[in-house]
Formats: C-alpha cells, structure tokens, sequence
C-alpha cells in the first residue's frame, strides 16, 4: 500500500517571528529555525505505522516551498519515509491553499497512493484548508480532525474516528482517500542515528509545475500586508492578602472590564 | 438574490442555530450595509430555528432540508450547496469556525476555485474589496488577506465579532430550493458522545478558565469546575496538563489546541508559554494567578495576581458566589 503524507515546513513555535523591513507581506527569515509542522508529524508517524503493521508498502513525503524545505523531508525521511518529493519552484511563491491543493494533488495523480495523510493544519499560516482541499480536487472522501484510524486487511477501506464538537464520528471511508491528522492519533518516534544517516541516501526529487503540467496563475488569496499584533495596554498586578486580592479583582471584573 | 452576503448556519444538530450566528449575522450584515442572508443544510430546519435566524438579522433563509445533511459529509453537502451557489451567484460566503465548517468551507473553496480566509477575526470594506484579518504565526502576526475575485468565502472565530442585537420584529423569507443529494462513498459506522462536563464549549465560552502544571494533579481540577460552575465557565488546560494525562486532550488551549477567544479567560498555574497564548490571545480580558511574579502569562494579562492558587482559587470562588447571587 502507498501512502503520500503533505509535509509542511514551519518556523519553530518559539522563534521571534518579525515583518521584513523590505516587504511588508512576508516574514524577516533571518535567524528562523525551521521544523516540520506538529501536525505533519502525527501525518508521518500514522504512515509509517500502517507500513509496518502491514509489513510492505511505501510511504513518499511531499513539500511544496523553498530550498530550506529540503531539511524538512531529511526529516521525514530520517523518520523512515522511503523518498520524497519536493515542489520547488519561484512559481508557487505566493501559492495560497488552493494553489498548494493543486500542486500537490497533481502529484498525488502521478503518484497514485492509496491513502493521502496531512496535517489537521499548518501551525504558521493555521488554514486548515489544504488537506480538505486536496480531496475536493482529486475528488476524494476526506476526514479531518482524524484521532484514530484502521485500514481493513485488503487496503479497500479505512475506518476513522473524526473529532467534532461533543464526540467522535466514526466512518468507513472507501480508499483512497484524504486524512488529516489531529494531535491525539499516536505519539511521533524521533529519527534515530541510523534513520538520520540513512535518510542521507534517500531520494528527494525535485518537481517543476511543467512536470506536472500546471502553470500555476495569480493566487485567489492574497496577503496585502502584514502588521505587527498591536500590544495590549499594560496590565495590573493586584497587591494585597489574598482576601483582598480577590475582592479587588472581582470588582475590577465587574465594575471596569464589564467582563462578569 | 444576486450578490447577496450568506451566511451557513452552524446548529446544534437539534434543529436550532447555535449563538455564533448571531455574530456571523451581525458581522457580515455590517459589511453588507443591510441585508444578508443565511444558508442552512441541515436534517431537520425547525420554524423556531428560522425565526431566530430571522431576528438576528437574516432577510431570508435558504433551507436544505435532507436527511442525507446529517451527519455533515463534504461529500453531499459540497456539490449540494456549490449547485446554489452557482444559480444564486453570492457575494460573500461566511461561516463560524467549528471542526465541521472548516472543513466544508474549505472543500467548497476549492470545488468554486474561490479564495477563503480562515479563521478570521477583522473584516473591512476598502473601497469595493473586502479585506480580511487573521492571526497567523502563532498569533504574533497579523495578516490582512484580499481576494482576486468574488465570491469571498471566510470562516470567523468565535466570540470576536459583535453579535447582532436579535429582534422580533423582524423575520425571514424562506426559501427551499431543490438542489441534487449526492450519495457519499463514506458511511456513517457510530457516533461516540463525550461524557458532558454540564460545562459550555471551549470554543463557544464566554468565560474560560485554564489550568497549567501548577494545578499539580488531576484531582485538583474540582476547584477549578467548582468556580466554573459558578461563573458559567469552560475549563480548560495547558499542554502541560494533558501531556501528564490529567485532562483529555480536547481540553486543550494552544497552538496545538484549541483556539479560544473568550470574553473573560482566568489563568491558574499556567505559565504563558508562546505556544500557550496562541490559542487565547485574543481573549477580551486575561486573569492570570501565578506563584512566580516573572511567569511570561503576566506581560500579556490584565489583571494579575501573585500567589498561590490553591489559595486564591477558593477564596475567588466565594467572591463570585457573593456577587453572582446578589
Ligand atoms: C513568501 C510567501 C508568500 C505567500 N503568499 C501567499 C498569498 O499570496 N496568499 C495566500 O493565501 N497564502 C500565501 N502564503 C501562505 C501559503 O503559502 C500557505 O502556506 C498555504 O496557503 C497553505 O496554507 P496553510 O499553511 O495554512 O496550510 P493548512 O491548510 O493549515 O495545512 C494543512 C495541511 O496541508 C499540508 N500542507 C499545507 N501546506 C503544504 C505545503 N506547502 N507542502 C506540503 N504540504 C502542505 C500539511 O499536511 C498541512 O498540515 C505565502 C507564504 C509565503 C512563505
Ligand atoms: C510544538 C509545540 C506545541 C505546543 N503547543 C502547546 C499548546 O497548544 N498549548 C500549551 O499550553 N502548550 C503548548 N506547548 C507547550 C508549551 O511550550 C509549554 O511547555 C506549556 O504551555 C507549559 O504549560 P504550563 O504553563 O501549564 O506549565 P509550566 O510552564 O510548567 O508552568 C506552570 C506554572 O505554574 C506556576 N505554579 C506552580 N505552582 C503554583 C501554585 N501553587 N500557584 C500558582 N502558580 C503555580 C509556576 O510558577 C509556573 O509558571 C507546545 C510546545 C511545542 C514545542
């Protein structure tokens, strides 16, 4: 069974984050450490567990972004990824959901797996929309928000476990299918020295949007500019005993921010 | 009506809107300097359901009533209401965020080839363009989105947006077109209910209570649902606390949880780790109580105190109670 899992590549959750002098629609990248998207690696862990439950298939890791993403799929890869796919070109620059859907089901098309795996969102730019936006192209069944999964003997259906508010939903999707994976579903391993050094030999080929016949146009979304989050007006600290404390604070609740 | 402003009904499975719409109403009818117009694909539309509707500002109700609506498949409902959209040539598509509408919006997006800005929390009209406003990098950025071409198709968070007032006064059209039901690959096996807290939605709160490491166990928690119950509160948690197994993960608030945007949020224990505030940043009014005066959560908090919470918990429990019952 082949499984493709979309692999975004992300600033680390604790790096300063601060707007380009020079263009104010991106990101100043110097001095950012990149990692794989949280949720990507649930995407990952799932895929390979299936493997190995199963005992043969392979799983293949797409990125669509720059040169630096190539260390994310080193480490998809260094966590047992058979090989890699990298989308790479100044075309899909500016690329929104939509365009990053197409892209990478263009590929899923040539590829032609059984079961697609992502993230139930990218931590930096949170849409939570391309997984289900790759299934509306390819024109497969999706589940978003995935906690637990179960592909039956013969690789036709998976059963799944899809998070909503107040429950579970649990469904029988027929493969191949969309999947997006929410924190819950397993506990990633971490790439051992030997995954580390043998992912060094694995393959990660680089595709073009001529490979896979698209032109990729004007994005349907676009950024117009960033803005520095306005800083909140400073705070107080409440002095005092305990009891007082908090007689002061419910009245400040009550009487100032009208927030009870 | 031709470039009309809809809005999808979020309900509550019981055939009544959920309060969200107010805001997504009272939102988007303000961008639309009048009327707007709500969309609702549901099992069961409910006259109760549509007069609410109509109160807080809905011109007229599209109805979709089919069994086949219940549970949400993007499957079915996906070319159902892109079949609509098509004849009605809307102008703006809204919906709140909750785990069913992203997906949906996000599917329709794609099946209309239209641009979508998730999880917003600002609108503005600049000239005849609608621009967008959303946290992205962990909340530390703002971005301001625009679109090449209408429909604008955006999900808002919960909480942020100003409710419309409701008024009986008015009520809504209601319109029940016949649009095709696709049969679904995927079936419906069970629906696994989570034991009810009796405790409001973390997402849907007005008032959120968080509790971090500092909670010290799981078994602590009960002072936190005690004040929970008194205020009309969710309570939820850090990482910390979930990792260590004290509370389900669904609990969670954060970049990797749950993003809320509560009127009021009370921190107890919780340290204020970046990965933390991305979840609750955008909360009205922050609280935090912290035994330790550096603790990062008192740089973005309101109202703060130092000390300890199994103290001040208590004591700031009976204070509401003296309040809340006069
Ligand atoms: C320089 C620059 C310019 C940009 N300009 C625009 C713009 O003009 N308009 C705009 O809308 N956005 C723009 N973006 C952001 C855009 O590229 C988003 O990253 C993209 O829309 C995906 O959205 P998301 O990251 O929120 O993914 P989500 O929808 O949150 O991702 C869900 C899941 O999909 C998969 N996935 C997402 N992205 C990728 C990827 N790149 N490769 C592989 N898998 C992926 C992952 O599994 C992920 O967990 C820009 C970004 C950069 C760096
Ligand atoms: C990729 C990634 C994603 C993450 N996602 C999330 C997320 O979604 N949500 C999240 O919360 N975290 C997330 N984290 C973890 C985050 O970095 C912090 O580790 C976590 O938020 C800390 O939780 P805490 O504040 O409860 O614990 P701590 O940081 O240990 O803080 C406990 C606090 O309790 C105080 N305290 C102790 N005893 C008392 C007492 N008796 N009275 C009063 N105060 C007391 C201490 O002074 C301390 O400030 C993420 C991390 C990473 C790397």
């Amino acid at each position: 069974m082949k499984i493709v899992v979309a692999v975004k590549q992300v600033p680390d959750t604790a790096t300063q984050v601060k707007i380009s002098g020079a263009d104010p629609k991106a990101i100043d990248t110097a001095g950012i450490t990149w990692i794989v998207s949280p949720y990507d690696e649930f995407a990952i862990e799932e895929a390979l567990r299936i493997k190995e439950k199963r005992g043969q298939g392979e799983v293949v890791a797409v990125s669509l972004g720059p040169d630096r993403v190539k260390e994310a799929l080193r480490s998809a890869l260094a966590m047992g990824c058979d090989r890699a796919i990298h989308l790479n070109d100044p075309a899909w620059a500016n690329a929104d959901t939509l365009a990053t859907a197409q892209a990478l089901a263009a590929v899923i098309k040539q590829e032609q797996p059984a079961l697609v795996l992502c993230g139930r969102q990218a931590i930096d730019d949170d849409m939570g929309a391309v997984g289900a936006q790759l299934a509306e192209v390819l024109d497969w069944p999706c589940a978003s928000w995935i906690m637990d999964e179960a592909v039956d003997a013969d690789a036709k259906t998976v059963r799944v476990g899809r998070q909503v508010e107040g429950g579970l939903e649990v469904f029988d999707i027929p493969l191949p299918a969309v999947l997006s994976a929410q924190k819950g579903l397993n506990e990633p391993r971490y790439p051992t020295l030997k995954g580390i050094m043998g992912a060094k030999k694995k393959e990660i080929k680089d595709v073009k949007p001529g490979d896979l016949g698209l032109t990729p146009g004007a994005p349907q979304l676009m950024v117009k500019k960033l803005e520095a989050l306005p800083a909140r007006p400073p705070g107080r600290i409440i002095q005092g005993e305990v009891k007082d404390a908090v007689k002061e604070l419910v009245r400040a609740l009550r009487e100032d921010a009208k927030a009870i | 009506m031709a470039n009309a402003y809809w809005c999808i009904v979020e309900d509550d499975r019981k055939g009544a809107p959920k309060k969200v719409m107010s805001e997504v109403l009272g939102e988007a009818g303000r961008l639309a300097g009048g009327t707007v117009e709500a969309v609702w694909l549901t099992d069961k539309a409910t006259d109760d359901g549509i007069k609410q509707l109509g109160a807080w500002g809905a011109s007229k109700v599209w109805v979709l009533e089919n069994a086949a609506f219940a549970p949400y498949i993007g499957e079915v409902w996906v070319p159902a209401l892109a079949e609509l959209v098509a004849k009605e040539s809307p102008k703006a598509i809204f919906a709140p965020v909750t785990s069913r509408m992203r997906e949906f919006v996000a599917r329709l997006a794609a099946r209309l080839g239209a641009g979508l800005s998730a999880d917003s929390v600002g609108f503005a009209m600049e000239g005849d363009a609608l621009v967008a406003t959303r946290p992205v990098y962990a909340g530390k950025v703002l971005a301001k989105m625009t679109w090449a071409k209408t429909p604008w198709i955006a999900t808002m968070r919960p909480n942020v947006f100003k409710p419309a007032e409701a008024s009986v006064a008015k009520s809504a059209q209601v319109e029940k077109p016949s649009v095709k039901i696709p049969t679904p690959r995927m079936k419906l096996v069970e629906r696994r209910e989570e034991v009810s807290t009796g405790l409001p939605e973390l997402t849907e709160a007005e008032t959120v209570i968080s509790g971090g490491r500092g909670m010290k166990g799981p078994e602590n928690y009960v002072i936190l649902e005690k004040m929970a119950a008194v205020i009309g509160a969710a309570v939820g948690a850090s990482r910390a606390a979930v990792d260590a197994g004290w509370r389900p993960h669904r609990f969670q608030i954060g970049q990797t949880g749950r993003t809320i945007s509560p009127k009021l949020y009370l921190g107890f224990g919780v340290s204020g780790a970046i990965q933390h505030l991305a979840g609750m940043r955008t909360s009205k009014v922050i609280v935090a109580v912290n035994k330790d005066p550096e603790a990062p959560i008192f740089k973005i908090a309101d109202y703060g105190i130092v000390g300890d919470l199994f103290e001040v918990v208590p004591a700031l429990t009976d204070e509401f109670k003296k309040l809340l019952e006069k």
